[in-house]
């Protein structure tokens, strides 16, 4: 019983410990993208067809149908046309806590060391600070950030871009896009952690990116940050059916890798719940053979008048008790292994980059795992419960006396 | 046929039952019927496989007859749901059986106290208070608190004595309650439980194989083959 009660702690425990930290690293993602990409992009106009025309002319409800229609069977024209319309009609939306307009073109960066391509990001840097987390990912601390601010051929450069082309703060480059050169100086650095944003984006003022990118009206795209992130899909089909632009939540965007994340979490919680699977085995065999060791006692409480309810009830009572303090010791080691591999010391780089195991400390978790070891403990307990309960005392007495 | 004597706790009539399957199949207790008096001491004797012990599980509503009615008090027992025979096992009969059949993870003072608790009628202070009272009359006094496992043969027989007088049952059956001890504990035994069962007035039943228990006892039943014989 004993061995079963310890497996009953760990397989909560572990079940605990794995949710809260797979959960925390896709919480841990889930936070990056949003602080970098922002809930909602908005990109692209529809382009109105021959067949959306009509249909527009004739049937009242046009609109509502082509939003619900087949999305990949659309038809874009690149970018956004007006972004300062679409930026007031999205500031109606009363999800929407900010929009940043973003013109983004490829360019060449060439220090005095050595070339690579990147990303410009031309941004208005008082509206992107309200849809991203640029401030805190800025390196140097807010008076790298003012002296962005303040300078006209300023840049923020991803770490990374800057360790391959070798340059720091206060360093000068030059960005090329197509035969136009500018000269720029490094401002700050900013470092993400997702190393494919931190290895080719480089952000500068809008108007500088205008014109080196030559596009002197237009946005590549807005970048929309929500109140409510998990109302992000609801709020693009919305956007796409009032402003007639392409809206992608971050759901749509990072579906792969929530999948993966989910995948993982659902993967982890089955290995897992089968220590909690065993044990209930072991419990089981311990109760049915304790039912076989201990039928003259069930026999002489049934001559005493104990109904077989009550001779059912100690067996499912024992099953609670292991259950309980099962619960209780398995919530205690998850919660205490879970705080230790918080502080565990861990580089990872790649999708994100993080300094310790991340963990996303939720009461689901232990919800989930108790349930789990309850619908295992009890049918453990219940089935031996009722085999006590069958058994006759006239039988067993009889089989002890003669 | 109800009991109208107020003087009979128990009455069997015509009883039959038969054990094991097909071939095997053995007609044990052939017709059997019996009465036991309130403060009366009843000895069944006869050999082994006769059907004493099969006839007293019937009584004790452990089993149930294959024909044949068993009433106690003025029920008819025989035919009733399980909860009701278990409900009447509880109220009106105690069992002594030849091992004692302590729960030997309790204290004497525990296991006195398991009819009682079943019952419900009292307390736990007056639960307690009633076994320690029983404890003391089978001269367990000062060992109510020792486990099953620290007491004697003849002190775990005499707790069991003390249980089965627990919740003052009508009727007191006792499955060679001397069986296994010895001559100096039999004596003791067998006085404590006719003593306490006459000064309560209830109606014992003893299937016995020895003599001189079953001499000492109010009347002598013999049994042969599923039937008493004269």
């Amino acid at each position: 019983m004993l061995m079963s009660l310890a497996g009953i702690i760990f397989g909560i425990g572990f079940f605990i410990v794995t949710q809260a930290q797979t959960s925390g690293f896709e919480q841990f993602f889930i936070r990056t993208i949003l602080g970098t990409n922002g809930a909602i992009r908005i990109e692209d106009k529809f382009q109105d067809t021959v067949f959306v025309m009509v249909a527009a002319g004739h049937d009242k409800n046009a609109s509502k149908f082509e939003v619900a229609g087949d999305r990949s069977g659309r038809k874009y024209i690149e970018g956004v046309e007006d972004p300062v319309l679409l930026t007031e009609a999205l500031r109606k939306f009363r999800n929407v806590a900010g929009v940043s307009t973003v013109l983004e073109g490829a360019v060449i960066a060439d220090s005095s060391f050595k070339n690579d391509s990147a990303k410009v990001y031309g941004i208005l840097l008082d509206d992107h600070l309200t849809v991203s987390d640029l401030a805190s990912q800025i390196l140097g601390g807010p008076a790298s950030l003012e002296a962005f601010r303040t300078s006209a051929q300023g840049l923020i450069m991803g770490r990374v871009l800057a360790d391959r082309l070798q340059v720091s703060v206060g360093d000068s480059l030059i960005l090329q896009a197509g035969v136009e050169r500018r000269r720029y100086r490094i401002s700050a650095l900013y470092e993400t952690g997702v190393s494919d944003i931190d290895k080719v984006r480089i952000y500068m003022h809008l108007g500088e990116a205008r014109s080196l990118l030559k596009k002197t009206s237009g946005a590549s795209f807005l970048q929309v940050s929500l109140y409510d992130r998990n109302r992000a899909p609801q709020d693009a089909v919305q956007m796409e059916e009032v402003l007639r632009h392409g809206a992608k939540s971050w759901q749509e965007r990072e579906q792969s890798w929530l999948s993966a994340f989910k995948a993982l979490q659902i993967s982890a919680a089955l290995t897992v719940s089968t220590i909690i699977l065993i044990s209930g085995l072991g419990m089981f065999n311990t109760l049915a053979m304790l039912v076989i060791e201990k039928t003259k006692e069930i026999a002489i409480l049934r001559s005493m008048g104990y109904t077989r309810s009550d001779i059912s009830r100690i067996f499912l009572w024992l099953g609670a008790i292991v259950l309980v303090i099962g619960t209780i010791g398995g919530w205690a080691l998850g919660a205490g292994v879970t705080y230790g591999v918080s502080k565990w010391p861990i580089h990872i780089t790649g999708i994100f980059t993080a300094n310790t195991f991340q963990v996303h400390w939720a009461l689901m978790h232990y919800v989930v795992a108790t349930i789990s070891a309850t619908v295992v403990v009890m049918t453990a307990a219940i089935i031996p419960a009722r085999r006590a309960a069958r058994l006759e005392p006239g039988d067993i007495i009889r089989g002890t006396a003669q | 046929m109800a009991i109208h004597d107020e003087k009979i706790a128990l009455r069997c009539v015509n009883l039959h039952r038969y054990l094991g399957e097909g071939e095997g199949r053995v007609h044990v207790l052939r017709g059997v019927s019996f009465e036991a008096r309130r403060g009366h001491v009843t000895a069944i004797v006869g050999p082994s496989g006769c059907g004493k012990s099969t006839l007293l599980y019937l009584l004790g509503l452990l089993d149930q007859p294959g024909e044949g009615s068993i009433w106690i008090s003025d029920q008819l027992m025989s035919n009733s749901s399980d909860l009701d025979r278990t409900a009447a096992r509880c109220e009106h009969i105690g069992f002594v059986f030849q091992f004692h059949f302590l729960m030997q993870e309790f204290s004497a003072l525990d296991n006195v106290m398991m009819p009682m608790r079943k019952l419900g009628r009292l307390d736990e202070e007056e639960m307690a208070a009633r076994a320690r009272s029983l404890l003391e009359d089978v001269g367990l006094g000062d060992k109510t608190h020792r486990l099953a496992t620290q007491l004697s043969g003849g002190e775990q027989q005499r707790v069991a004595v003390a249980r089965a007088l627990a919740n003052q049952p009508a009727i007191i059956l006792a499955d060679e309650p001397t069986g296994n001890l010895d001559v100096t504990n039999s004596g003791l035994v067998f006085d404590l439980l006719t003593r306490l069962a006459k000064e309560n007035g209830q109606a014992v039943v003893i299937v016995t194989h020895n003599p001189e228990i079953a001499n000492r006892c109010d009347e002598i039943k013999p049994m042969r083959d599923g039937l008493f014989v004269s």
